[in-house]
């Protein structure tokens, strides 16, 4: 019972993510992709007439169905069967993060910037709001994300796919490197 | 009914994504400063993984579930795959999430996350509003 609550290790995460590839393509043709399904909830709440989101959101509701699963899989992974430990990043992780003011608690999330009153705090509202538009922005540019360049792009051998993902390191590490600091300070 | 697959599938996905401890913005704070190989670790079997399955589809002609040939997926490289890709990576390093993660993040009990959910759709939607001004596009 206890392995339930244990977190995986990158050598049985990564395979079962890898074998989404395969399964998704051989259920229907579907790509494994996630980023679209923002897209198709633009599509189906707001199209306001707009090129991008005036198609038939319907036939693509499998990825709606697929994201449902994410989120569920999130509620049994990460709340019934929740690591009761705080994540095991490396200690020079730790030591960067609590000298910049986030301290380490147990769960995925550190809760001092994650919380409802911080989204009015500027440090929250950087985090939480800029954050998530950069993301919705970003990967609607490059016309996928992680999943969707960084796994199905990759395994597919597309070059294009290769240099989406090495742009997303890119932007990663310089913003993390350069100007996040400043910003977990506030 | 096939759509259950899609979320059954959907729920295994997530299930990694969250044991494996890739949504986790401590995570992804530790991946972007290279200081565990955690992170990499996942990418570097899930990739192979999925290349070798890919190619051993194709080799052996296997068809899909309604007999279907599986087309090989193709990715077109525009200008946005650069900048719309550093601005995610912006958004990643800020949120600790891609897209996948952000719905697994809710599930797992940050609910607050859903207000990041909601700001990425915005970001979705203002980039279908303009981008016929942006690079790649016009």
């Amino acid at each position: 019972m206890e392995l339930l609550y244990k977190p995986w290790p990158w050598y049985l995460a990564g395979p079962v993510i890898g074998l989404t590839v395969p399964l998704l393509l051989w259920m229907g043709n579907k790509r494994l992709g996630i980023s679209s399904s923002l897209r198709h909830i633009c599509a189906a709440c707001l199209p306001a007439k707009i090129p991008l989101f005036s198609y038939d959101w319907k036939k693509e509701l499998w990825s709606l169905f697929f994201a449902g699963g994410l989120l569920l899989g999130g509620i049994i992974g990460g709340l019934i069967f929740a690591n009761p430990d705080p994540v095991a990043i490396s200690s020079k992780t730790i030591e960067y993060l609590s000298s910049i003011g986030v301290s380490q608690h147990a769960g995925l999330m550190p809760t001092e910037i994650y919380n409802w009153e911080n989204l009015i705090s500027l440090k929250g509202f950087i985090v939480m709001i800029v954050g998530g538009f950069f993301v919705g922005f970003g990967t609607r540019y490059a016309q996928g994300c992680t999943s969707g360049h960084g796994i199905l792009g990759l395994s597919a051998l597309q070059w294009p796919s290769l240099v989406a993902t090495a742009s997303f390191f890119v932007g990663g590490i310089l913003f993390s490197r350069f100007v996040l600091p400043f910003i977990l300070s506030l | 009914m096939k759509n259950l697959g899609y979320l059954f599938v959907g729920i295994v996905f997530g299930l990694a994504l969250t044991k494996g401890e890739a949504i986790s913005w401590y995570r992804i704070q530790e991946m972007f400063r290279l200081e565990s190989f955690h992170m990499f670790g996942i990418f570097m079997t899930a990739v192979p993984i999925g290349a070798i399955s890919i190619y051993l589809l194709t080799k052996f002609r296997v068809k899909t579930l309604e007999g279907h040939p599986i087309e090989k997926p193709k990715k077109h490289f525009h200008p946005g795959i650069i900048i719309g890709g550093i601005i995610f990576g912006f958004g990643w390093a800020l949120t600790g999430a891609c897209p996948g993660p952000l719905y697994a993040q809710i599930g797992s009990g940050t609910i607050v996350t859903i207000a990041t959910l909601l700001a990425a759709l915005l970001g979705t939607w203002v980039f279908g509003r303009i981008q016929h001004w942006l690079p790649g596009f016009n």
